[in-house]
């Protein structure tokens, strides 16, 4: 196993620790533990727990970002492509919780500690870049309102995420696919052109 | 040079024009050292040999033919329509510079009548004005004005037998191989993204909401600086792009944004890595740069 593979299998394992568990209740030593190395070797390949909450964060815009990225290059309608990136949340949701879990519990609700090496939008900038494309096609082909990026930014993600929450705190009377299509719908609905 | 050259021997001539380029020209500060080169065989203002109305009798030939202003067909100078002025004119000239904007694409002048008005070779992007057939003896210096120095360069150059490196539009690719981007004082701003809120200030850059074309606009003006000491972004004020065949473009003091995003991107980098960089540097508060340069420092 190659250092690069072998420090993905790490973070693959802290991503379930740190979304269960919060970044101040994971350690070093419980992520070393749960791996099986050493955590003198788990600083090898990490120099701070700051430094691999990083990393995850932007492993998983990189995910996020290159799923839109298919969406954005497909040759689907604006209201297709919100439909397409409605499922796709979802089903990284439920397949893999602990990457939207750790962006919504981790990254966003411990800000303080992504300050000094995440600052602004730049370690979810692989995400964020391929949405402001989603919505500068949609309105330069005519089928989105033209508004503050992020008024929309805001409606749709902030949209997606709450189900998301409120499916892992198990509110929601049925399974989170069964909301897709009425969610693309409100969202088209809401940021469609008049 | 040549060891007894002999005086190059131009005519200025203009079509429809607000004179705009003529008066650029005489801000040269080389002027009179020009001057001195060459024979005016016609200008419309300085001294020269012929009048407009000789001129249009004779038809001389010239090694230079200047034309200022949009052409069309129909337009008139002594009672000579352009369509055989220019065309007898330019068969006879050895060179021939199509002077600012109108001469070069239409400009300002084509919008009045834009299926009869252009440029001499390019109407806008196309090359299907009069003179398109001999465009290889056209030098292009768009521009609204023309900058002085950028004509006395290609006269020089003539002058000197030296050859001239051109662009897709035959502009000296020595004064248009630049974006006025290059050398703005506020490029720093843009590498950081820190706004200006209005024109006339020092800081700030002019990209994200006063319209600067600066970032995909030919030309050097912040290279070969205007009366040698300002330019209009350095003076707090957009470029309008006045040097591309799209000029004038709709709404020039207005970034188009869609979804906050600038509609058109710095030229050649795409949208995904502009997007990209410009959301990192965002993330970024620099406190100088978002402090009066003088006047907090009072």
């Amino acid at each position: 196993m190659t250092k690069e593979e072998r420090k993905v299998s790490i973070m693959t394992k802290a991503l379930e620790l740190f979304s269960k568990e919060g970044f101040y209740q994971t350690t070093m030593p419980s992520i070393a533990e749960k791996i099986g190395m050493s955590v003198g070797n788990l600083y090898n390949y990490f120099t701070s727990k700051e430094m691999l909450a990083k990393d995850l964060i932007l492993y998983i815009a990189n995910i996020l970002g290159d799923e839109i990225r298919k969406i954005n290059e497909s040759p689907a309608s604006t209201q297709e492509k919100i439909k397409a990136i409605v499922h796709m949340y979802f089903r990284i949701a439920q397949e893999r919780p602990e990457t939207i879990e750790y962006f919504l519990r981790v990254y966003l609700s411990n800000r303080e500690v992504f300050q000094n090496c995440c600052a602004g939008m730049i370690c979810v900038s692989a995400f964020v870049t391929e949405l402001m494309i989603f919505f500068e096609e949609g309105v330069r082909a005519g089928d989105l309102r033209d508004q503050d990026f992020f008024s929309a930014f805001g409606l749709f993600m902030g949209y997606l995420g709450g189900m998301v929450f409120l499916n892992g705190e198990k509110i929601l009377p049925k399974s989170l696919e069964s909301y897709e299509h009425t969610i693309a719908e409100n969202i088209y609905n809401a940021l469609k052109s008049h | 040079m040549p060891s007894n050259p002999t005086k190059l021997k131009i005519i200025w001539l203009q079509g429809m024009t607000c004179n705009g380029n003529t008066h650029s020209f005489l801000n040269d500060p080389a002027l009179g050292n020009l001057l001195e080169s060459v024979e005016l065989l016609h200008h419309p203002l300085l001294p020269c040999t012929l009048t407009l109305q000789q001129l249009v009798k004779k038809l001389p030939k010239s090694d230079i033919l200047i034309f200022e202003g949009a052409y069309s067909a129909s337009f008139e100078r002594a009672g000579m329509v352009m369509e055989s002025l220019l065309m007898t004119l330019a068969l006879k000239a050895k060179h021939i510079i199509a002077m600012g904007s109108c001469a070069s694409f239409g400009g300002i002048f084509k919008e009045h009548d834009p299926a009869h008005i252009s440029g001499i070779v390019f109407d806008k992007e196309n090359d299907s004005g009069p003179l398109r057939d001999m465009r290889k003896k056209v030098i292009t210096l768009s521009g609204c004005p023309a900058h002085p120095k950028w004509l006395s360069f290609v006269i020089d150059m003539i002058r000197l037998n030296k050859p001239i490196l051109v662009d897709e539009y035959r502009r000296p690719r020595e004064l248009y191989g630049y974006l006025v981007h290059n050398g703005c004082l506020r490029n720093e701003y843009f590498e950081w993204k820190v706004d200006s809120d209005h024109f006339g200030t020092k800081e700030g850059c002019l990209f994200y909401a006063q319209g600067c074309q600066g970032p995909f606009t030919h030309g050097s003006c912040n290279k070969i600086l205007w009366n040698e000491v300002s330019s209009k972004t350095r003076a707090g004020t957009p470029c309008v792009g006045c040097t591309e065949p799209t000029f004038p473009k709709r709404e020039l003091f207005t970034t188009k944004t869609y979804m906050s995003i600038p509609s058109e991107m710095p030229l050649g980098i795409p949208k995904r890595s502009y997007l990209a960089l410009a959301g990192a540097a965002k993330s970024f508060h620099i406190k100088r740069l978002e402090e009066r340069l003088i006047d907090d420092h009072a």
